[in-house]
């Protein structure tokens, strides 16, 4: 068990403790049970837009779906609580799913400024209509009894909702120790990134955006029983906006400042609403002026929030990157092409690209065989990484072809791409900065795992888990890094950080390797360790394309060359043949006349 | 319904759109211009109008306190982000813009406000004690932040807009306000008569329009503004100042917002919180048109205006709903459109 997990379960244990403290005030215990059902929301963001980069300004509108849904179920129909929950859950994810549908997509700022529309619609919606009881709200609402137990006295409630609580800690952490987890932190390395690995990143932002509305749902329904009556007000925008606040103050990116967070806010909320009103000699919702100019505070001086501080303050290094503990098993043998096969691997013809009036690529015609490295060089702005993107998706071609495998590529998105074997690194490295090496490595594994997000929070992946991180601490090894696993990606230097995309690369097991100046930045004892990985990978079969401006390392290391220059093949051919080629000469130190 | 309300339903539409559609072009042109979505362009129309309506009642609009406090969390960001550059020019032009400039403006209401000066003396107050704050709410609160993301800017301008609130509540006071309309006139054409406010909302928004219209095509300083939204970086090689840039965005995003609250207070109560769904009516329609386009976002308040204004006569109770509704279906066509990658910076 690691250090977090014990002081997790200390806090956890100290905080159900507190009933059972002779004296202990009963608004106490009301303010401990509006803390954890705050801290269930703010958990969900921090999944949303900590890890997934996704803001929300309508969480509150989630709480209140939640909330609405059992108070008319339980009042109206005469439901039992118990009976209400899964209605709430289900509802609210599907309707999350589908304003997720509409909006995720697109980029960044739509997603918050339509929740904002929303929350304000569910305000009016739920205002105006007597389904609703408008804004006098619904009341009466019967408390949460399980087996006979009844769930209406303070301490029993706060009970509850920290068992809850604490459940959600764990599926969260789970989760995002988990497959599914993985796709929704790689979004933050840049969304082309995790495409070319297989990850639907749509799919991850929703199910991001879903979990978290499930959370609040959840909270929402614990408010109705906890209060009894509901009305618009609690979920409203401002309210989502504390939720936010929330989130931010705690530290968006950890679990553990959600939870800080939750208290923090709720703590001094609860004091301004005595202290300010007293001051000002009117009554109003003063507070949100004090937390409205403390999250910009916060946003200006410390954007990563409280709990980071706070751990530094104990005395404890950030959290260790999570990873699973279980010894490497032997690396399978990678699957290259078919042995025999004569075809080659990769059939590139009169591939065309144009920006506006700019050809960038011009009737590009080449291929890759298995088992061969051949080189794409040629001056800046020749059109090769342009190619890359032309030939693993990422870019529409405008004409010709791209035969892989017998299948014709063009007009496949990346995503489709990848599981064919075709795996690519970046000139500008694309990794997920504040995630560990290895798990930075599995997400090349990614689509040699099936695991979703629920076995993931329930840990019912484990079995697959072990495979996975045993393909990426191979891969790992391969590019002679296996000791860098547990490390920060963007705490490595460049060189190593562009070994650890091509062992990423390798995680996928591919039959063709597109590197994209996998050199650069590396000294010379490196660039020999990496030719030598290689020959390796070539030995077994896989065929590799690269890029690179070092030109005694490509002459060395590949068969054969193809030269650009101005989006057009300007020679063909094996490295000696190229290098005496008077075309290409001139097109490096231009023409000696 | 008959004709006759029809057009009285048409017509209270284009009057709103109007209102919209400025502040609609106001959103596209700090968004275009500085990454900053500016939700609290609403408090700009509820502070203009109130501050109108307490001038004419021959009171100081509470405004000028939020002016004096503003000015000095400005001057104090500007100094503090300048230290190390700090010459004798830029403490004085800081101290007269964010210290001299508030002080003189607080001195000239305190001092005319209870002689209850003409009418158009009163709106130029309003202006003069509004219209500084959006230049101190760049200088205090996005100024600092300008390599933010998108996002962290957005979590920002929504932040400052619940504070805003909630200081308009404090000094304003809870009770709603309408003003004296600016104009008398009625027009009659047949069936279909005209209120002069109407008229005066509807002349005034044409003739910011077309102003903003030559303003960008004609002048440097709007030719600048159109290159720093286009490409930020490009502008900054080439000598337009971000800096200039931003304030300039925001103190014409605060006259548009001062002047849509006085232009809009006479024909509806204006209360502390109201500007908010004002803005964010406008709001929708600048989404519509993208954030970035004009004319789409012109359009697009039209539009909203007239919706607006049949949904209230039809469903009053969720004229809102429906009105933030509309973004929906635009929302859906665009994710339909928009489904090519790519990285965000």
């Amino acid at each position: 068990m690691r250090s977090t997990q014990v002081a997790a379960l200390l806090a956890f244990a100290l905080a159900a403790l507190l009933p059972m403290l002779p004296g202990v005030p009963a608004y106490w215990l009301t303010l401990g049970s509006l803390i954890g059902l705050s801290a269930m929301v703010a958990l969900g963001i921090v999944v949303l837009t900590g890890v997934a980069g996704v803001v929300s300004f309508g969480q509150a509108m989630f709480v209140g779906f939640g909330a609405y849904t059992t108070a008319i179920l339980t009042t109206r129909y005469g439901w039992p609580p118990l009976a209400t929950l899964p209605v709430a859950v289900l509802l609210t994810g599907l309707l999350a799913w589908g304003i997720g549908a509409i909006t995720l997509r697109l980029k960044g700022h739509y997603l918050p400024v339509a929740t904002i529309a929303w929350n304000i619609s569910f305000f009016y919606l739920t205002g105006g209509l007597d389904a609703f009881g408008r804004f006098d709200g619904i009341s009466g609402i019967p408390p949460i009894t399980i087996a006979g137990l009844s769930f209406a006295g303070g301490a029993s409630f706060y009970l509850l909702t920290l068992a809850i609580l604490a459940l959600m800690v764990v599926a969260t952490a789970n989760l995002l120790d988990s497959r599914a987890g993985r796709a929704i932190r790689a979004l933050r390395g840049g969304v082309l990134a995790a495409e070319s690995f297989g990850i639907d990143t749509g799919r991850a932002r929703i199910l991001a955006f879903v979990y978290a509305a499930v959370l609040a749902a959840i909270s929402g329904w614990l408010y109705a029983h906890f209060q009894r009556a509901i009305n618009p007000t609690p979920f409203s925008v401002t309210v989502s906006i504390d939720y936010l606040l929330m989130a931010v103050a705690g530290g968006v990116g950890q679990i553990g400042g959600a939870l800080v967070g939750a208290g923090l806010v709720t703590l001094v909320r609860d004091k301004l609403q005595d202290v300010l009103p007293a001051l000002l000699g009117t009554a109003g919702n003063f507070e949100s002026i004090v937390f409205g100019f403390a999250l910009i505070l916060i946003l200006q001086f410390a954007p990563e929030g409280l709990w980071p501080h706070l751990r530094r303050w104990v005395g404890r290094r950030p959290e260790a990157p999570a990873g699973s503990p279980v010894a490497a098993a032997p690396s399978p043998p990678p699957a290259g092409a078919p042995a025999g096969a004569p075809a080659p691997l990769l059939s590139v013809v009169h591939l065309r690209k144009t920006f506006g009036g700019l050809v960038a690529v011009d009737d590009l015609t080449f291929r890759v065989g298995a088992g061969e490295i051949v080189g794409l060089i040629g001056p800046n702005g020749a059109g090769k990484s342009t190619s890359f993107n032309l030939i693993t998706g990422m870019l529409p071609a405008n004409g010709g072809s791209i035969g892989f495998r017998g299948e014709e590529l063009r007009g496949w998105p990346a995503r489709r791409i990848a599981p064919l074997g075709l795996a690519r690194t970046f000139q500008h490295v694309k990794l997920v900065d504040g995630m560990s090496v290895l798990d930075n490595v599995a997400i090349g594994a990614h689509l040699h795992g099936r695991a979703g997000p629920v076995a993931g929070a329930l840990r019912l992946d484990r079995a697959e888990e072990a495979r996975l991180f045993a393909r990426a601490r191979a891969a790992l090894a391969r590019v002679g890094l296996p000791g860098a696993g547990d490390t920060v990606a963007g705490e490595l230097p460049l060189g190593q950080q562009r070994l650890v995309e091509i062992a990423r690369a390798l995680a996928l097991e591919p039959a063709l390797l597109l590197l994209d100046e996998p050199a650069a930045g590396l000294r010379h004892a490196e660039k020999q360790a990496l030719a030598g990985l290689l020959r390796a990978v070539r030995a077994s079969g896989v065929g590799v394309l690269l890029v690179e401006h070092d030109m005694d390392f490509v002459m060395e290391l590949t068969d054969r060359l193809v030269v650009m220059n101005f989006g057009a093949e300007l020679a063909q051919g094996r490295p000696a043949e190229i290098q005496a080629n008077p075309a290409v000469v001139e097109a490096y130190l231009g023409s000696a006349a | 319904m008959d004709l006759s309300i029809f057009v009285i339903l048409f017509q209270d539409g284009v009057v709103s759109a109007a209102i919209y559609a400025l502040l609609a072009l106001a959103m596209v042109l700090v968004f275009t211009v500085t990454r900053v979505i500016f939700v609290p362009i609403g408090e700009f129309v509820s502070f203009g109008a109130l501050s109108l309506a307490a001038l004419e009642l021959g009171r100081a609009p509470g405004t000028v306190w939020l002016l004096l406090l503003f000015g000095l969390a400005s001057g104090i960001v500007t100094l503090w982000s300048e230290r190390r550059v700090l010459t004798a020019r830029i403490w004085l032009r800081t101290l007269a813009e964010t210290v001299v400039l508030p002080v003189a403006v607080a001195a000239l209401v305190l001092l005319l406000a209870p002689h209850r000066p003409s009418q158009w003396l009163q709106v130029l107050l309003a202006l003069a004690v509004t219209v500084p704050l959006g230049l101190f709410l760049y200088g205090a609160v996005y100024r600092p932040l300008a390599q933010a993301s998108v996002l962290v800017l957005l979590i920002v301008s929504v932040a400052l807009h619940i504070a805003l609130v909630g200081l308009g509540l404090i000094f304003f006071g809870a009770e709603g306000s309408r003003t004296a309309p600016l104009s008398q006139v009625s027009l009659t054409l047949g069936d279909l008569s005209l209120s002069g406010q109407a008229l005066a909302v509807l002349v005034v928004t044409a003739v910011l329009i077309a102003g903003l219209y030559l303003f960008f095509g004609r002048t440097l300083i709007g030719k600048a503004l159109q290159a720093t939204a286009v490409n930020r970086l490009g502008a900054q090689l080439v000598g337009i100042s971000p800096l200039f840039s931003g304030r300039f965005a925001f103190g014409l995003a605060a006259l548009i917002g001062t002047a849509g609250g006085i232009l809009i207070s006479p024909l509806t109560t204006i209360y502390y919180d109201t500007g908010f769904i004002i803005g964010l009516k406008g709001f929708v329609a600048a989404i519509i048109g993208g954030l970035v386009s004009y004319p789409v976002a012109a359009g697009a308040a039209l539009l909203v205006g007239i919706i607006e204004s049949f949904a209230s006569f039809f469903a009053s109770e969720l004229k809102e709903v429906i009105v933030f509704m509309i973004i929906v279906p635009i929302l859906f066509v665009r994710s339909r459109r928009s489904l090519v990658l790519e990285d965000e910076e």
